[in-house]
């Protein structure tokens, strides 16, 4: 069912069953009957474990999502909530709890209340909350207990820092308790997302980048607009177009999709056009099947070679919406700048297209995003250039907008230039974050996920492997937050012996969550023969620039337009 | 360590903590009974605990569990003593069964089914007081609160000294643990005095945003406000929630005037620029507002309302229905744009776009004229004529109009491009011949209307000896 978890070097499918199993067993262990009360937004993430079938295997009759007021009724023994730890949630719970029991005093069904916490930008710097940081620490020591203890961590950034600390500690805590696996991991990278503003808000142009950055894919599954998925089935064609959304699932146990995701948006199309044919060609063999043998063979082959020609006809609809917009003026004109802005060009003036943009009242999370990463890219803005663009916004959305603003500067996206160096050039020098025609059909450098721009993120990460940090030590000088490293003792007879050309593997953990261009630059840099280094990601979230400036926004969903 | 069942008679009955309601029975006598029982049940519980010693109970997801305090579980607990922190956990009588060891991918990633403390600072100590036989009073700060991020039962009570309490906020701040943080908080917002309390977070940043998160979300404006007064002039962070307010008010009348009290704070200086705005705008949109409203009785099609509504649309508005105001009345765009300081850009695109939307082309006309020193007259723009014939074109100008405007376009190939969009063949052939590209002019004759004035024109030009083809 989640086989493609399994191919990989470290097998993540272990901790799919770990979590299954626990589910199982915990919900066996309230007897009798049950009803679960969900956080709308654990739903997702729990679908990535278990299915309702399993739930119901284990007498989980009826679902609610969590609203004030009462539980609906039902004829349950246990109500169980599976919520976020989160305070606002809280009084919701209490409002249930209490209405129902008033309502039904004598059959009150036993109550139970699950957390289970996350991990956002919003919450570290903003509110400088700084739970999710346990939990992080504790998460990975629980990865550890799994996978064997990491021997080796570095990391950039405060919170990477406060984590690892942390980490160190409960390690010392149980110092009694040897782990006794042999490591998976040879590293463990932590990436403060404070550490690169620049990546997320750039327009990532993979296949499944642009997936999210124009559709959202939330936890695996993306909502498209159904009209390039009507006219499927012939003679049905006078029927009305569906108005539902087509949900599909992305990934890789999926072949086509394994194969694409990654690309760069230019290069898919040939590739879904050679797939075409080895389609076409694989059902043109039926001619050249002769005897019984032959035959059966092929059809044989048949339910695979039908699920392959209906990936292959999902992801060309998916793609000529995509070339739609990325085709359009205006996604040309916004990518223009944002080159212009990596590249360092005029930074430091106020940029007409933004001016144009506000003018036309484009929506604001838009403008938002390319002020900051002007902001970014020159360390800040000139206080004339600050001002203006802010005067400018504030009159054309709303002076409201003013405390969005105040956040953004509190998560430093967005700021007047205090010291009048700019240090972007030299840091973008020295990592090579900009390349000249980068190759985006057959790339040989993880600028081609960004077409241009190598992220930042992932450069140091590739440097960390070779040829070592200490080789930049002056840019991540300049990059905020600490950066250090840290050895863990591992028992005797567990040091691994490496075979001549086996891999190293190393487990980036991006704190504050992590876009899909990396995580394809990073999936690059595995492939590539010469790296000696397969990365396995982690992170707290997912995200893309549109939905991290909202979720640093006040009252975004007053701001949909 | 025991207690004899008198003692705990005695201590229940003295126990300022008597919220521990399990039933919804509301009588005194009642709820203390069912607590007694639930604390026996407790006591067997935690000695049960203490027999295996080091064996840790584990819930479903690898997190130990005290068979006690905090469990994952609450039954239902009638709130029936508002005045008391919200949320009551019930002991849990149907007991975690033991060492389910294993992990899941929340407490991988994400945590654990932890928060039991988030929110429950009462139950911290109700529980510590209640249980005392588990725990040895000496703990120090540390213990505490790792003990606390285990889910393990602990007193607060026994920090009594403010140096105490300090130095245990301290130990909890250091342990980043935003559950255990909270926890203190509230135990220490109810034990100290405001004052004290605000005076020692300012010091202490990380616990200070703690504690204003913890009072947004519980919606304690009163207290909060207080305590970003105190902490928070300097970073704003009072004044910019104070301000935000207003947003929860739906009465115009009583929004403006809340605005207008917000003056007075110490905002920053270009925030209290822009705060003042707000409140000139809002001040000059009721009053429009209400005019108009009286005003457009006798009309038939109805205005768009413009209460709340940003300044830039507040100054279309007045573009459109307002225009030809003279500058001292409160809805003239000129005095709009003087009043706000809108940039000569952002001022054009707004009267240009409302003028043409009326189709008012004389006014969009005198828009762009301007006169030099000369007395002549010539058209000048802030704004790219590309952009100008873009907002015309949106609301369907006239070829006519049009053609002034793409003739202004400097750049002859994009003049070209965006003529043969519009189709103003003029100005295509002009600068074809301007350019003396023949090849060009004779391929545009086969886009013309046959027997068109167009063509007729292109023939001349192309019979014309005069002119030097570059090809």
């Amino acid at each position: 069912m989640a086989a493609h978890l399994s191919y990989g070097r470290v097998n993540l499918n272990i901790l799919r069953e770990v979590a299954r199993k626990d589910l199982r067993e915990f919900l066996d262990k309230c007897a009798g009957s049950k009803a679960i009360v969900w956080d709308e937004y654990l739903t997702g993430p729990f679908g990535l474990i278990a299915q309702y079938s399993l739930l119901k295997e284990h007498e989980v009759e009826k679902m609610f999502t969590l609203k004030s007021g009462r539980v609906p009724p039902a004829d349950v023994k246990n109500i169980i909530f599976f919520v976020r730890p989160r305070l606002e949630l809280m009084d919701i719970i209490a409002e249930n709890v209490f209405r129902s029991v008033f309502v039904s005093r004598f059959q009150a069904p036993q109550f139970l209340t699950i957390f289970s916490p996350s991990f956002l930008l919003q919450e570290c710097y903003l509110e400088n909350d700084q739970t999710s940081l346990y939990h992080t620490a504790k998460g990975l020591i629980n990865l550890q207990a799994l996978y064997g203890t990491i021997p080796q961590i570095y990391g950039k950034g405060e919170c990477a820092r406060h984590v690892a600390n942390m980490m160190l500690r409960m390690k010392r805590e149980f110092a009694g308790s040897q782990n006794q696996i042999l490591p998976v991991f040879d590293t463990l990278l932590l990436l403060d997302r404070n550490v690169d503003l620049l990546t997320p808000l750039a327009t990532q142009l993979t296949y499944e980048g642009l997936i999210d950055e124009i559709y959202g894919i939330t936890n695996g599954y993306v909502k498209l607009p159904p009209e390039k998925f009507a006219q499927k089935k012939q003679g049905e064609a006078s029927k009305d177009l569906p108005t539902e959304p087509k949900k599909l699932q992305l990934n890789s146990a999926e072949e086509l999709y394994a194969e694409i995701r990654d690309k760069n948006f230019n290069a898919v199309g040939a590739a879904l056009s050679k797939k075409a044919k080895i389609i076409s060609a694989a059902f043109e063999g039926r001619h050249n099947a002769k005897t019984v043998g032959e035959i059966k063979q092929f059809v044989s082959q048949l339910p695979h070679m039908q699920a392959a020609r209906s990936s292959l006809a999902n992801h060309t609809s998916i793609a000529e919406l995509i070339k739609d917009i990325t085709t359009s003026e205006a996604f040309f004109d916004n990518l223009t700048v944002e080159q212009e802005f990596m590249t360092g060009v005029e930074t430091d003036k106020v940029n007409p297209y933004i001016e144009d943009c506000i003018a036309q009242k484009d929506p604001l999370i838009k403008i938002l995003r390319l002020v900051c990463m002007q902001s970014v890219c020159n360390n800040g803005l000139k206080q004339k250039v600050f001002d203006y663009y802010k005067r400018e916004i504030l009159q054309t959305y709303g002076y409201e907008h003013i405390l969005t603003l105040n956040n953004l500067e509190k998560a430093s996206l967005l700021k007047p230039q205090t010291s009048s160096r700019n240090n972007y050039p030299t840091i973008r020098k020295t990592l090579k974050l900009w390349l000249e025609d980068a190759n985006e059909q057959n790339p040989n450098d993880i600028s081609y996920v960004y077409s241009g721009y190598a992220p930042l993120s992932v450069r140091l990460t590739q440097v960390l492997a070779r040829p070592g940090w200490r080789s930049i030590e002056e840019v991540l000088k300049m990059l905020p937050g600490p950066h250090f490293e840290e050895r863990q003792q591992l028992p005797a007879g567990l040091h691994k012996k490496r075979q001549q050309g086996e891999n190293r593997t190393t487990l980036v953990f991006f704190l504050g969550g992590v876009t899909y261009a990396e995580i394809a630059a990073l999936r690059f840099l595995s492939q590539m023969e010469d790296s000696g280094m397969e990365y396995i990601i982690a992170t707290t979230k997912l995200l893309n620039g549109t939905t991290w400036i909202k979720s640093l926004m006040d009252r975004p969903e007053s701001q949909i337009s | 360590m025991m207690k004899s069942k008198a003692d705990e008679e005695d201590y229940w009955n003295s126990s300022k903590f008597k919220a521990f309601t399990f039933d919804d029975e509301d009588d005194e006598f009642s709820t203390l009974k069912e607590s007694k029982r639930t604390v026996n049940s407790i006591r067997c519980l935690v000695e049960e605990d203490d027999d295996k010693e080091e064996v840790e109970k584990v819930s479903w997801n690898g997190e130990p569990v005290s068979s006690n305090s905090w469990s994952v579980s609450e039954t239902a607990a009638s709130n029936q003593r508002a005045e008391r922190e919200p949320a009551f956990p019930k002991i849990n009588t149907v007991t975690i069964s033991k060492s389910h060891s294993g992990y899941s991918l929340s407490s991988l990633f994400k945590g654990e089914t932890d928060g039991k403390v988030s929110l429950t600072g009462s139950s911290v100590l109700m529980m510590s007081s209640c249980c005392d036989q588990d725990y040895v009073s000496d703990w120090s700060p540390e213990e505490t609160v790792h003990r606390m991020q285990q889910g393990k039962v602990v007193s607060l009570e026994k920090f009594r000294s403010l140096q105490d309490k300090l130095l245990l906020l301290d130990s909890c701040v250091a342990a980043h643990d935003g559950n255990v943080i909270t926890a203190v908080l509230i135990y220490l917002k109810r034990t100290l005095s405001k004052e004290v309390l605000f005076r020692e977070l300012e010091p202490r940043q990380t616990a200070l945003s703690h504690l204003i998160h913890y009072l947004t979300e519980t919606r304690d404006q009163r207290l909060l406000l207080e305590l970003l007064r105190y902490t928070c002039l300097t970073c704003f962070c009072f004044q910019l929630l104070q301000y935000k307010e207003h947003l929860s008010i739906a009465d115009e009348n009583k929004r403006r005037d809340f605005l207008k009290s917000c003056l007075s704070l110490p905002f920053s200086p270009e925030d209290s620029s822009h705060v003042q705005d707000h409140y000139t705008l809002m001040e000059r949109q009721v009053i429009i507002e209400t005019t108009d409203r009286r005003a457009e009785r006798g009309e038939k099609v109805e205005r768009a309302l413009i209460l709340n509504m940003p300044l830039i649309t507040t100054l279309s508005y007045c573009c459109l229905y307002h225009y030809s105001e003279s500058e001292g009345t409160f809805s003239s765009p000129l005095n709009i744009r003087q009043t706000f300081k809108i940039s000569e850009k952002q001022f054009f695109v707004t009267a240009l776009g409302a003028r043409a939307k009326l189709k008012a082309w004389s006014d969009v006309d005198a828009l762009f004229t301007s006169r030099n020193w000369l007395g002549f007259t010539r058209k000048k723009s802030p704004l790219g004529f590309q952009r100008v014939v873009d907002i015309l074109q949106k609301n369907s100008a006239p070829t006519q109009v049009l053609q002034d405007y793409v003739a202004l376009v400097d750049d002859a190939e994009l003049r070209i491009t965006l003529a043969q969009k519009h189709k103003c063949h003029d100005i295509v052939i002009n600068t074809y011949r301007d350019l003396k590209d023949r090849q060009q002019l004779l391929g545009y004759r086969g886009k013309v209307e046959r027997g068109s004035g167009e063509e007729r024109k292109i023939d001349e030009l192309l019979n014309n000896l005069q002119i030097r083809w570059k090809n």
